[in-house]
């Protein structure tokens, strides 16, 4: 049941994107996300979807994959869509009873619509086409200016490095814990809200004291390995930059400049 | 009458179903369990064990076969599995992992008042269920965490016994205990049979922790059961038991070996005092 | 039958030459309530000394709670003494300045697999030693192969971690240990939570790395058939260590080793029994084929006297 929730999920395949520098991935993932929100024209989109499609293409990965997640976030995406519709002032296309549906509401609701499903298929894409390990470490490099401020930029990136390959275990931790807590007769399903979340006790402490002992050996495990934090710490596959990076990074220049041409110097 | 307690029907369960990794846990898996019975359930890590067991108890749902207890399905949707889960008593493996009390006397009763006992009847039946897994008097009011690990593993264990179950299901309960440990505990799950009645079903990975106390053995192998009978009819079967990685009793090969170099030993004694009775035997 | 005293320290006498030198050493756990009252002390190590010499495989046995695992996390500086030392290659384990050197010295293997490998992928974890000492990149490159390639690991060096057997991932720990080039491996209970086709792995992997490679091992257990290999065995109770010898003559007295919560392997108990029925068997039988040797002589020489 509970093991179902993937996260981070990677879809294995060999492709130019899957072997994409991991900075490139994630300074490109940025701009373009930022893209979305600068400019809201239409045509701006149409050249964020395009720029999208051309990296889907290129990666591999099959579009229905891709459309699969949209899924949970499909509730979010009605929600903002009717509420853009209903509640922004203008010029009153159809009216019933106190709601009434205006030109600016759908032309709103259009805009975010276009602009959420952009946002989740591009910052999909790249969770899609790099690993979890790569992606820790293109933020820690990324991040390394921060050091500068004492921001501890090793140790962020080794916590999510740490957390992400604990997190399967405690899921199916939880999913043990709460079926031998069902042998023993326990309801997890019937009575209100507050007796459901107090049926949850005997399952949240023995996960609770799990974590802290896995943690504690964990922590031993890494000091019997001379860890001593990332100070005089070389790597073992250190992120270089190869042809295929500057190539992206033109493709990255063409976009940008394309949107801020369309959506500051055109008036489609 | 009232011969077969449970009755598993073909019982098929597949993991990650529809993916490229889906893997058949149970493949047509059919026993019964009498009332008052000791059964070993062997198996390596991955044989499919651990599954069965879940299902037994309704914690799994197969894909097609179901599971009958006293006659009724467990299955059927208006069947009472709560209520289930009190009769056919399952400790899991490390159980002690799953204790969240303050105290051991409310710990064991946690069971027992989910089935509907009061306050008063839940802490009679955990006060003997404490008392039956052999812990003191002093550890009543003591937190579980503060035990050490065997106790722990005790108390645990009693926090199913207290539902007074009609079959108790153990899975590798002696994992990580020291020998001695292991005696012990394999010494008070006999008792509970041979003294309460208590139909058992002890899961394991080592033939040494059921050779001597079973009535019956089940072996599995890939989601299958290969052997259903009673344990010197299984020993028999020292290659293939060899080949699914499991082994047979250290006694039987250092009498199969015997026999080999041609000393007239019957090869189907399995406990120690067996094997050197064997032994005094054919050197007299 | 009370022989502690003359058990207690056979190896108190000093050696320069031992590679590893516990001397008196002592340590208690301090159990405190609520506000801090201490509550009782548990003394865990009780005033041990022995020696170990380079390339030796050492085994130490005990039952649950005797004390082996704390003695075990002295040797690499994980614990510190509070009385007594321990000297491993020359360096004190209370030298902060030593620290990482004793670590790299002396690698260590957990009981739990979960809870010990640190990358996402299995050839990540054997890298995270050799990062940490500051190796070359491409070093850690041909120690990861070599180290993996050792335990019969390499094919799995893309999986994820979550996907092995227990046994397969104790065996990516030990791979991680070497590949920091250890002179010596601490294995503390590597077998007590593996199925039987695991432990023999991780057991067999271990006396390879001590035959082949050299390596001193430690093993720490309560599993008497993993014992039967190694050079010396100390036996502990109650923090102290009660036998110390090879493991013939350790498994030649069982009633002590009962006394102590500890069993013999099965064999040996076997012959034991038959020993005390009558039969001219010899003290500490380790194997199957001995013992079926020794019954087989008996006959024979039945035999040998009635035609």
């Amino acid at each position: 049941m509970i093991r179902d929730i993937t996260l981070g999920q990677y879809y294995q395949a060999d492709s130019v994107v899957h072997r994409l520098d991991p900075r490139t991935k994630l300074l490109g993932t940025l701009v373009y996300l930022i893209s979305l929100f600068v400019f809201t024209k239409a045509w701006v989109f149409v050249a964020a979807a395009t720029f999208l499609l051309i990296c889907i293409f290129l990666s591999k990965v099959p579009f229905s994959y891709m459309l699969k997640g949209l899924k949970p976030i499909l509730f979010i995406l009605l929600f903002t869509l009717v509420l853009n519709m209903l509640f922004t002032k203008g010029t009153v296309l159809v009216s019933w009873w106190k709601f009434s549906i205006t030109e600016e509401g759908l032309k709103q609701a259009g805009y975010m619509g276009t602009r959420l499903i952009l946002l989740i298929l591009g910052s999909n894409l790249m969770t899609l086409t790099t690993t979890p390990t790569r992606l820790t470490n293109a933020m820690e490099h990324v991040m390394k200016p921060l050091k500068v401020i004492h921001v501890p930029v090793h140790e962020i990136a080794m916590m999510m490095s740490i957390a992400l390959r604990f997190i399967p275990i405690l899921l199916e931790e939880t999913d043990r814990i709460m079926k031998a807590q069902l042998a023993r007769g326990a309801d997890f399903e019937s009575g209100n809200i507050i007796k459901k979340a107090k049926s949850f006790i005997p399952v949240l402490v023995p996960l609770f004291i799990s974590a802290f002992r896995r943690a504690n050996d964990l922590a031993m495990a890494m000091e019997a390995r001379c860890y001593h934090g990332g100070n005089g710490r070389t790597q073992y596959r250190p992120l270089k930059y190869k042809g295929r990076d500057f190539a992206a990074y033109i493709l990255l220049l063409i976009y940008l400049a394309a949107v801020i041409v369309i959506g500051k110097f055109l008036n489609l | 009458m009232n011969e077969y307690k449970l009755i598993a029907d073909h019982l098929i369960y597949e993991y990650n179903k529809g993916t490229a990794q889906a893997r058949k846990a149970l493949d047509d898996v059919s026993f019964v369990l009498r009332s008052g019975e000791f059964v070993g359930l062997i198996g390596h890590t991955g044989s499919g064990k651990s599954t069965l067991v879940q299902h037994l108890v309704a914690l799994l749902k197969p894909d097609s076969g179901t599971i009958y207890y006293e006659g009724a399905d467990i299955f059927e949707k208006d069947y009472n599995r709560k209520a289930l889960r009190g009769k056919v008593g399952l400790v899991f493996q490390y159980p002690e992992y799953q204790l969240f009390e303050e105290t051991v006397l409310s710990e064991v009763s946690y069971g027992p008042k989910n089935m509907g006992m009061d306050k008063k009847e839940a802490e009679l039946a955990a006060y003997a269920a404490i008392k039956r897994v052999g812990l003191e008097d002093e550890c009543f009011d003591q937190s579980p965490f503060d035990l050490s690990g065997g106790q722990k593993r005790r108390v645990a264990i009693a926090s199913v016994l207290a539902m007074k179950p009609e079959i108790l299901i153990l899975d590798e309960p002696t994992a990580g205990l020291d020998p001695a440990g292991r005696t012990e505990l394999l010494d008070m799950i006999k008792e509970l049979k041979d003294k309460e009645g208590i139909t058992i079903v002890l899961v394991s990975h080592s033939m040494d922790d059921v050779a001597e106390a079973a009535d019956r053995i089940i072996v599995m192998d890939k989601g299958k059961i290969i052997y259903d009978d009673e344990p010197r009819a299984v020993f028999t079967h020292i290659e293939e038991l060899e080949a699914m990685g499991l082994g047979a009793p250290e006694m039987s090969y250092v009498l199969h070996e015997l026999k080999a170099a041609g000393l007239p030993v019957d090869v189907n004694a399995i406990t120690l005092k067996e094997a050197k009775e064997e032994i005094l035997r054919a050197l007299a | 039958m009370k022989k502690k005293n003359k058990e207690a320290a056979p190896s108190a006498k000093r050696k320069v030459s031992s590679f590893l030198s516990i001397r008196n050493l002592k340590y208690e756990y301090i159990r405190r309530d609520e506000e801090n009252n201490v509550e009782g002390i548990t003394t865990a190590v009780d005033d041990v000394s022995l020696d170990v010499k380079e390339g030796e495989f050492i085994a130490i046995l005990g039952h649950n709670g005797s004390g082996k695992s704390t003695l075990a996390k002295h040797i690499n500086a994980i614990l510190f003494p509070e009385e007594g030392e321990v000297i491993l290659d020359g360096m004190d384990t209370k030298d902060e300045e030593k620290l990482l050197d004793i670590r790299r010295t002396a690698g260590m293997v957990f009981q739990n697999p979960d809870n010990q490998i640190i990358g996402q992928v299995v050839d990540e974890d054997v890298a995270f030693g050799p990062e940490n000492m500051g190796i070359p990149t491409d070093e850690i490159a041909q120690r990861v192969e070599e180290s993996l390639k050792t335990l019969g690991m390499w094919d799995y060096r893309d999986s994820s971690p979550n996907r092995l057997s227990g046994g397969q991932k104790q065996r990516v720990s030990i791979a991680s240990v070497i590949a920091m080039h250890p002179k010596c491996i601490i294995l503390d209970e590597p077998t007590a939570m593996l199925d039987p086709r695991g432990r023999y792995e991780v057991i067999r992997a271990a006396r390879a790395l001590n035959e082949v490679e050299g390596i001193t091992i430690i093993l720490i257990t309560h599993y008497m058939e993993e014992v039967i290999h190694a050079h010396r065995v100390f036996v502990m109770d109650k923090g102290r260590v009660k036998m110390e010898g090879t493991p013939r003559e350790i498994f030649s007295r069982v009633q002590e080793l009962k006394e102590m919560r500890l069993t013999v392997p099965q064999v040996t108990e076997l012959a034991w029994e038959l020993k005390k029925s009558g039969l001219r068997i010899p003290d500490g039988i380790l194997t199957r084929e001995e013992l079926v040797k020794e019954i087989l002589k008996l006959v024979s020489s039945r035999t040998g006297v009635s035609s």
